[in-house]
C-alpha cells in the first residue's frame, strides 16, 4: 500500500490535465475540478483494436472450436482455467479468478454493437462510443457519446461526475454536457501492431528501417527517453488508480481505454500483454474503490470480435461477434451471459465470424438502468437509441 | 509513387501541408509569396533590445553576488531568472509559431536556412538571450534582399560578435592595444570566409585572415546595440584578397566596403549555391544547376531573389526522389502545422509547455535548440537525424501528438491533410489498419513519406 502511495504522489506531481471542450488546445488546457447525484460507480473500459472473445472467454465445451484454431487455443494445456463447464477463462486473467469465485465478474459473449461488414477500427470504435444503431457506422446526429448523453438524463451533475482518464480522449464522453479529464504523463507507448505498422511503412526506406530495427534491438520494448514513458502495465495502473481516487470523492462515472488488441499477428503475446494490462486495472480499481467497489460496475467493451478461423501468422482477423467483461462489487458475476450461437460452419456470420445473438448496448444499459435508476425508455430513445432492451439479465446483485 | 510539383513546393520548400492553408504550388507562386511584405517583421511581439541588454545587467550582478557569497545572491539569481523567463517564453512563441501559422512558409524555411548559414550558438542565459533578437533583426529583413546586407547585419550584431569573441578582439596597433598588450581574435574574420563568404575550398591565405582580422577590430556592442569603436581598431590599411581597404585612420565605412566585396566574389556565389542545393534538394550538387544559381547571382550583384528563381526554375529543384529528412525543429513545426495549431494555442502556453513539448523533445531527437555544436551548424545529412534514439524520439513525440490530436480528428482525414496526394500506399494501407485513431495519426507522423522532404 505504501508503494501505491508514493507512485500516486509521483503520478500527481507529473499529471497533465487536459482539457473539457473538443476545441481544445491539441497540446494542453488548463481545467478545473469542480460534485453529485448518485452514489454508485460506473467505469467503462474501451478495449481498443478488437479484443478477440474467443481466445478470453474460450467456449471449450464446443467441439468446433479447436478445429478453428489449432494453433492458438490450448485450453486448459496452456493454463486457461474453467468458468462453468463450457466456457474457459485465459490465463492471462488467472488473477481474476477470486472475482469470478465471489461473483464480482462476468461476462457477455457473442455480443456486437450494430456495426457490421466494414470492419474498420476507427468506425467501429465510434460506433461503439456514440452508441448509435447503424450498421454502416453512420452517428447518431449529435456525434458525441453515450456516456455523455446519460449525464443529460440526471440533475444535478457536474464536471467532475464523468471523468475521461488517458490522453486519447475518448468520444464515449464527448458532447453537450461537460466532463473532467485527466492523463498520466506515462501515457505514451504503441500497440504491437503500431510496430508492425511501422515495420511496413519503413521497408521500402533503409535509413528508416535500420534505424527502426536497431532502436528496437536496444530495447525489447520501444522505451522512451527518460521520463517520458513507463511500462504498460505501470500505465494501466495509474489510469485505474487515479480513475479510483476520483470515483471515491466526486466522481462516478469514468472511461478510459487499453488498447493493444488487433492480434493479426501472433496473437498469444499479443493478448497476453493487454489481458495483462485489464487485469491490473480491475485489480487496482477494486483495491483503490475500497468499500465502494460494492457499488461499482465496471463494463469493458471492444469495436468487434475477430474471426473464428486462426490466420496464417498465429493471429486472427477483424470479425464481428466477441466478448463484453464485468467487474464490480455491485455485480451478480459468476456468469456468462448471452445466447451461444455455435462454432458450426453453418452457425458463423459471413461464413467467417462468431455470430452476434446479442447487442452490447443492451447489457450496458441494464447495468446502468440498475446502477442510476434510468428509466428504460430513456436508455432506448436517448442513450442507445435503436436498441432493444428485452429481458432483464438481472447483473446487478 | 511519384510527387506533384505542387507536394513538393510544399514538402520540400516548406514546412508540410497545412489544412487551413492554400499551398503554393511551384516556383511561382513560392517566389511570389516571398515578393510580399514580411507580416512577422511587424506583427512579432518579442522583447525589445534594451530589455535584453537590461536583463543581462540583473544576471552580471546576481552572478557577481553569488561568487562573492552575499547574503542577498539567491534573491537575485531568483529575480534574475524570472526576467529571463519572461523574455525567452515570448522568444519561444515567437520562434515556433512563426513557422507553424506562417502563409508563406518558404519564407520560415529560409529564415532557417540562412540562421543556420550564420550559425550563432552559445550556451550561458546571459547570451542566448541575444538570439531572438539576431534571428529578428539581423536576419529576417534580408532573406530576400540583398546577401551583401544581411552579411553586414549578421557580422555587426552583438549575438555574432559574443559567439565568434568579436568584441574582444583588439586592434595590436590601437590606442588600447598597445595600452594593454592585447591583441587580434581571428575567429570572426576566419568564419566569414570559410564559412560565410568564400567558402574553405576557396584561395585565400593566412594572410588574408589576418589581415582581415585587423579590419574588424573595434566591433563592440552597447546597450543601443552595434559599436564602432575607434580606440580598438587597427589603424592603417589591410590588404585582404589583394585588395586595400582603408587609410591612415580605421573607419566603418572600410569594414563595410570589404564585406560587399567579399559578397560579391564568384567564390561566395559558388559556395551559397551549393549551400542551397544541399539544404534543400541533397545528393551531389549538378554542376550546372550550381552555375545557374551563381550566375543569377552575380549578375544581379547579390540579390536574393534572382538568386531563389534561378535555384527554382532549374529542373534539378523539383527531382521526385526525397533525399532530405526533416531536421526536428522542422519534423515538429510540420507536425504542428499539420494539426492545424492555431495563434491562441501558442498564447495558452507556459514556459513549462513550451520545456515539455518542443524543448526537451528537441533535445531527444538531437537537435537542442540554437545549439548546434559548432559555427559550420547542423548537419545535412539525413543519416546523422534518422538514428534509432532520434526516429524513436520522433514516434514518441508524434504519438504524444496523436493521443491529444485523435480526440478531433480521423487518421484517413489526416493522412489526406498532412501529406494529400504525397502519401505511398503502404502508408495509406497502414494507416487504415491502425488499431485506434490515434496511431493512425502517429503513424502518419512517423512515416517516411512525412519525415523526408
Amino acid at each position: 500500500m505504501k508503494h501505491l502511495e508514493m507512485n500516486r504522489r509521483t503520478l500527481l506531481r507529473n499529471a497533465l490535465f487536459l482539457g473539457c471542450s473538443a476545441a481544445a488546445n491539441p497540446l494542453i488546457t488548463p481545467m478545473t475540478f469542480a460534485a453529485t447525484p448518485w452514489d454508485n460507480r460506473l467505469v467503462v473500459i474501451v478495449l481498443r483494436g478488437a479484443m478477440d472473445g474467443l481466445d478470453v472467454v474460450q467456449p471449450y465445451g464446443d467441439s468446433n472450436l479447436a478445429g478453428w484454431r489449432p494453433n492458438l487455443i490450448a485450453g486448459e494445456a496452456a493454463g486457461a482455467s474453467d468458468l462453468d463447464g463450457f466456457f474457459s477463462l485465459h490465463s492471462g486473467l488467472e488473477g481474476l479468478k477470486p472475482m469470478w469465485k465471489s461473483g464480482e465478474l462476468a461476462f457477455a459473449h457473442a455480443v456486437s454493437t450494430p456495426y457490421r461488414d466494414k470492419r474498420s477500427h476507427f468506425d467501429g470504435q465510434d460506433l461503439l462510443e456514440n452508441g448509435g444503431n447503424s450498421p454502416d457506422g453512420g452517428l447518431t446526429p449529435g456525434k458525441d457519446g453515450w456516456l455523455n448523453r446519460v449525464l443529460s438524463l440526471v440533475p444535478g451533475t457536474t464536471t467532475e461526475t464523468a471523468l475521461a482518464v488517458g490522453r486519447d480522449q475518448p468520444l464515449i464522453l464527448e458532447g453537450a454536457a461537460r466532463t473532467a479529464s485527466w492523463s498520466p504523463e506515462s501515457d505514451l507507448d504503441l500497440s504491437p501492431q503500431a510496430e508492425l505498422l511501422l515495420n511496413s511503412i519503413y521497408r521500402n526506406d533503409p535509413l528508416f528501417a535500420e534505424a527502426n530495427t536497431l532502436a528496437l534491438s536496444l530495447s525489447e520494448s520501444r522505451d522512451a527517453p527518460e521520463g517520458m514513458t513507463a511500462q504498460k502495465a505501470a500505465r494501466a495502473e495509474a489510469l485505474a488508480e487515479f480513475a479510483a481516487e476520483r470515483l471515491n470523492l466526486e466522481s462516478r462515472i469514468a472511461a478510459f481505454s487499453i488498447g493493444g488488441w488487433d492480434s493479426h499477428v501472433r496473437q498469444p503475446q499479443v493478448i497476453r500483454r493487454a489481458l495483462g494490462e485489464l487485469q491490473t486495472a480491475l485489480l487496482t480499481l477494486k483495491a483503490g474503490l475500497g468499500a465502494n467497489w460494492n457499488k461499482t460496475v465496471v463494463v469493458c467493451m471492444t469495436e468487434f470480435g475477430r474471426t473464428v478461423r486462426e490466420n496464417g501468422n498465429r493471429g486472427t482477423d477483424h470479425g464481428t461477434g466477441g466478448a463484453m467483461v464485468m467487474a464490480g462489487g455491485a455485480l451478480r458475476g459468476g456468469k456468462v451471459h448471452g445466447q451461444w450461437p455455435g462454432l458450426a460452419a453453418a452457425d458463423l456470420y459471413r461464413e467467417r465470424d462468431l455470430m452476434p445473438t446479442d447487442d452490447v448496448r443492451r447489457y450496458a444499459a441494464w447495468a446502468m438502468r440498475d446502477l442510476f435508476s434510468l428509466e428504460k425508455g430513456d436508455l432506448e430513445r436517448t442513450v442507445f437509441p435503436g436498441v432493444d432492451l428485452g429481458t432483464d439479465p438481472r447483473l446487478l446483485a | 509513387m511519384t510527387l506533384s510539383q505542387a507536394a513538393l513546393a510544399e514538402i520540400r520548400y516548406g514546412y508540410g501541408f497545412r489544412p487551413d492553408r492554400k499551398p503554393a504550388p511551384g516556383p511561382n507562386a513560392l517566389l511570389a509569396g516571398l515578393a510580399k511584405p514580411d507580416p512577422y517583421l511587424t506583427e512579432t511581439d518579442i522583447p525589445s533590445f534594451a530589455e535584453r541588454i537590461a536583463y543581462r545587467e540583473v544576471q552580471t550582478e546576481a552572478n557577481k553576488a553569488r561568487s562573492k557569497q552575499a547574503a542577498n545572491a539567491k534573491e537575485l539569481l531568483k529575480n534574475a531568472r524570472g526576467v529571463r523567463e519572461k523574455i525567452i517564453v515570448q522568444d519561444f512563441r515567437a520562434l515556433f509559431s512563426q513557422p507553424v501559422l506562417a502563409w508563406v512558409p518558404f519564407r520560415e524555411r529560409l529564415m532557417a536556412f540562412w540562421a543556420d548559414h550564420f550559425t550563432v550558438s552559445m550556451r550561458v542565459n546571459r547570451d542566448t538571450v541575444l538570439m531572438m533578437d539576431y534571428l529578428q533583426n539581423a536576419i529576417r529583413p534580408h532573406v530576400a534582399g540583398r546577401f551583401g546586407d544581411m552579411l553586414e547585419a549578421v557580422v555587426t550584431h552583438p549575438a555574432m560578435l559574443i559567439y565568434l569573441g568579436q568584441a574582444n578582439s583588439i586592434g595590436p596597433g590601437s590606442v588600447a592595444g598597445k595600452r594593454r598588450g592585447v591583441g587580434l581574435n581571428e575567429n570572426l574574420a576566419r568564419e566569414v570566409l570559410e564559412l560565410h563568404t568564400l567558402g574553405v575550398s576557396a584561395s585565400y591565405s593566412q594572410a588574408d585572415v589576418r589581415e582581415f582580422a585587423e579590419l574588424l577590430t573595434g566591433f563592440t556592442f552597447d546597450k543601443d546595440g552595434f559599436r564602432f569603436r575607434q580606440r580598438f581598431a587597427e589603424p592603417g590599411a589591410e590588404t585582404v584578397l589583394g585588395k586595400s581597404y582603408g587609410g591612415e585612420a580605421a573607419d566603418l565605412a572600410a569594414v563595410k566596403a570589404a564585406l560587399r566585396d567579399l559578397s560579391l566574389r564568384e567564390e561566395t556565389a559558388r559556395h551559397l549555391a551549393t549551400k542551397l542545393i544541399v539544404h534543400f534538394i541533397g545528393g551531389e550538387p549538378v554542376p550546372e544547376h550550381v552555375d545557374a544559381i551563381a550566375e543569377a547571382y552575380l549578375s544581379s550583384e547579390g540579390d536574393l531573389m534572382a538568386t531563389y528563381r534561378a535555384f527554382l526554375d532549374h529542373p534539378e529543384a523539383w527531382v521526385p526522389e526525397l533525399r532530405k529528412a526533416k531536421q526536428p525543429f522542422d519534423y515538429i513545426v510540420s507536425s504542428l502545422r499539420a494539426v492545424g495549431l492555431k495563434k491562441k494555442h501558442f498564447r495558452e502556453f507556459k514556459l513549462r509547455e513550451y520545456r515539455r513539448f518542443f524543448i526537451q523533445p528537441l533535445i531527444n531527437m538531437g537537435q537542442p535548440l540554437m545549439q548546434p555544436n559548432g559555427p559550420d551548424g547542423w548537419s545535412e545529412d539525413p543519416a546523422d537525424w534518422i538514428t534509432p534514439a532520434g526516429l524513436t524520439a520522433r514516434i514518441h513525440w508524434g504519438n504524444a501528438l496523436a493521443q491529444r490530436h485523435a480526440k478531433s480528428s480521423d487518421p484517413r482525414k489526416f493522412l489526406k491533410e498532412a501529406l494529400r496526394d504525397a502519401s505511398s500506399d503502404d502508408l495509406r494501407l497502414a494507416v487504415s489498419r491502425a488499431e485506434t485513431k490515434h496511431e493512425g495519426i502517429a503513424i502518419t507522423l512517423a512515416s517516411p513519406d512525412f519525415n523526408r522532404r
